[in-house]
């Protein structure tokens, strides 16, 4: 099956050609209810995470609170 | 009575009550458990967190929620290491997106060195966060004018610095923050720049709301000690402000009555 290359958290990484979003998250271990999700700068609902069908060189960014000041 | 009294004086941000008027950061602590022990025993009821990048590498990496429990303690998303307003609205529109938050502290840095705060981008900011139903405490320099501004440009909470952040100077400009609390009806929180425990009583004797202390106590020799004596400090200093102070004169004033005098 074909491969596409996109970022996530500045990181390249490659994915299936028609992965879902959904797919990524689940893939990594992301605890969805502890994070937000950009993609290409756009902020995702996460409950939506499922419709969306990743794109070659797509951006993404998952984010998460972590010790500040 | 009194400690009923001290029961009822309570911190009101954006109609929402708070016992405790000392917030501490989350930042600069050797772990997070202890981080967390810092917490509990300052007494903190709101704690500020930085938005940051996942490690997707370290999967097993501790997070921030295992430790403090977002539903018993107060997140207060902020917006540090920003320097332009763009960055600043990115990064709090996420943190809404993580869990709902809609109480955020703005802090729109313009220096580096100084990490001054640039008052034309966090007001700027202000204003279009406002639009956008946020309830926004600003972190802002101790310019009583350009705190105004905040106040009208739709802030919560008007945070003037006492000094550069992380120096431990103290309050540097005393008379500024009192103008500032005079002229306002919102809460004045003092944030960055305390050093020790009696900075933080001297910024509630001046009639602040609140102080916001991160590194004083998470780079103490003893954080939990220090914690302990940030939540004695604003308390005593708030007790000594509703108290009022006598006033001050040039000359003496016997505490003995002279009548009777052998």
């Amino acid at each position: 099956m074909k491969k596409i290359k996109i970022k996530v958290n500045g990181k390249v990484k490659t994915v299936l050609n028609n992965s879902k979003l959904s797919d990524l998250v689940n893939n990594l271990n992301i605890p969805i209810k502890k994070v937000a999700i950009e993609l290409n700068q756009e902020i995702i609902d996460k409950k939506k995470t499922s419709n969306i069908k990743l794109k070659k060189n797509d951006k993404i960014e998952i984010v998460h609170f972590i010790g500040g000041g | 009575m009194e400690e009923d009294n001290l029961k009822k004086d309570k911190l009101i941000i954006a109609k929402k009550k708070f016992e405790s008027r000392l917030i501490v950061g989350t930042g600069k602590y050797k772990s997070m458990s202890e981080c967390a022990k810092a917490i509990k025993l300052s007494g903190a009821e709101i704690v500020t967190v930085a938005v940051r990048r996942v490690n997707i590498s370290n999967k097993n990496k501790p997070l921030l929620m295992d430790y403090i429990d977002p539903k018993k303690i107060t997140y207060l998303p902020n917006t540090a290491g920003c320097f332009n307003s763009k960055d600043a609205l990115r990064t709090l529109r996420l943190a809404r997106e993580i869990g709902g938050w809609k109480l955020v502290k703005l802090e729109v840095l313009g220096d580096k060195t100084n990490l001054f705060p640039d008052m034309i981008e966090t007001l700027k900011t202000t204003e279009v966060l406002a639009q956008e139903g946020f309830k926004i405490m600003v972190y802002c320099n101790d310019d009583p004018l350009m705190a105004k501004r905040l106040e009208n440009a739709g802030a919560d909470a008007i945070m003037p610095l006492a000094a550069p952040i992380g120096s431990g100077l103290g309050i540097l400009n005393k008379i500024n923050i009192h103008i500032i609390r005079k002229q306002t009806k919102l809460p004045v929180i003092i944030d960055a720049g305390l050093g020790q425990a009696s900075d933080a009583t001297i910024a509630m004797e001046l009639g602040c709301d609140g102080v916001l202390v991160n590194t004083a106590i998470a780079k103490a020799k003893k954080p939990f000690e220090m914690a302990l004596a940030f939540k004695n400090a604003v308390l005593a200093g708030r007790q000594s402000y509703n108290s009022g102070r006598i006033g001050k004169t040039l000359m003496g004033n016997p505490s003995s009555p002279i009548e009777g005098i052998i």
